[in-house]
């Protein structure tokens, strides 16, 4: 199956190895972390079926009515949408090899994450404090969780966006930090697609119900 | 020869993953799509603008759908080719996976709540 006949030699079978060809360092990153994200996504696909079925079970404590202010959520997504494009354009000048510039786009996209998550936290807390805990019914457990391991996701993303910088800082645009840069990119532009499906069902659903 | 062509192979690959073709319109115009799509659903839901809650929740749905798809072509940059069409491949596989498990769950379980006895039906009642 394998064998390739070169007639114009000697006529001895040459065999060649399908698989024996070398590949540039990172080739498969790409599909690899495209692949990670998809199985991230099955994560998100359980923690939104969970708050499906438990959505509705307040156990009378209080409802998505009670404790979302919808403007709150309104800023906070409007910070997530702000960091996607802030990061575009972190991608956009890496491809034109400016450094200083590429440096500024991802510090923006840092401090609108870290408002994200600052608010994020603000909002827990002052639920918390009004009595909502995750323990109060199975309605605030669903919720906890999933907007938890969002948020969880976005801080990790901001350690790992402060860790590329450094990185860049010290190395330069090379060719392993554009690639990890890349990665972070889709992963940014992952959790704000993530998100789109937090505010529809969590927030605008649970206030709609 | 045959190497050769093989190695050729991996470089059109290398540079086929399609992450290099993002242009500022390309963004700008995604930022654009995905701030009106978040906005309306949004406004909807503040204002009541709509007479019913279904027709709301249901356009505010078919919005969080379209905008999924936005970000996916300008943010993500997906399309059929990128990587061979193995990441489309990841993808669709995927939104199976999802579809499977968020209807299958939510059916199932809304089943066995309508099937509860009327003591639980009271307390899961809104």
């Amino acid at each position: 199956m394998t064998v390739a006949v070169n007639p114009a030699q000697t006529g001895e079978p040459v065999f060649y190895l399908a698989d024996e060809h070398p590949h540039p360092e990172g080739w498969s990153t790409s599909l690899g972390f495209w692949i990670y994200l998809m199985s991230d996504c099955l994560i998100f696909a359980i923690l939104f079926a969970t708050f499906g079925v438990l959505g509705g079970n307040y156990a009378a404590g209080p409802a998505p009515k009670d404790l979302f202010d919808l403007n709150l959520v309104a800023v906070n997504t409007s910070m997530l949408l702000l960091s996607s494009i802030t990061y575009g354009f972190a991608m956009l000048t890496m491809q034109q090899n400016k450094v200083a510039q590429t440096q500024i786009w991802l510090a923006i996209t840092g401090l609108f994450g870290l408002a994200f998550i600052g608010i994020e936290l603000t909002e827990f807390a002052h639920m918390i404090h009004e009595g909502a805990t995750p323990q109060r019914s199975a309605f605030l457990s669903a919720f906890f969780t999933l907007v938890g391991t969002h948020g969880l996701h976005v801080s990790c993303g901001l350690i790992w966006l402060v860790t590329l910088m450094v990185q860049v800082q010290k190395f330069g645009l090379i060719e392993a930090n554009r690639r990890r840069l890349m990665c972070l990119s889709m992963f940014w532009h992952f959790l704000d697609v993530v998100w789109i499906g937090v505010f529809t069902f969590v927030y605008l659903l649970g206030v709609l119900r | 020869m045959s190497t050769d062509t093989h190695a050729a192979g991996a470089h059109d690959h290398h540079h086929a993953d399609g992450h290099a073709h993002s242009t500022f319109s390309g963004y700008m115009l995604g930022f654009v799509l995905s701030v009106v799509l978040t906005a309306i659903p949004f406004w909807l839901v503040m204002s009541g603008a709509l007479p019913s809650k279904q027709i709301t929740a249901l356009v505010i749905m078919a919005f969080a759908v379209v905008q999924i798809v936005v970000h996916m072509i300008y943010f993500l940059h997906m399309n059929t080719t990128s990587e061979n069409g193995w990441s489309m491949m990841a993808l669709i596989f995927t939104i199976v996976m999802v579809v499977i498990a968020l209807s299958g769950s939510l059916w199932v379980m809304s089943h066995l709540n309508s099937n509860m006895m009327p003591i639980h039906q009271m307390s899961g009642m809104k």
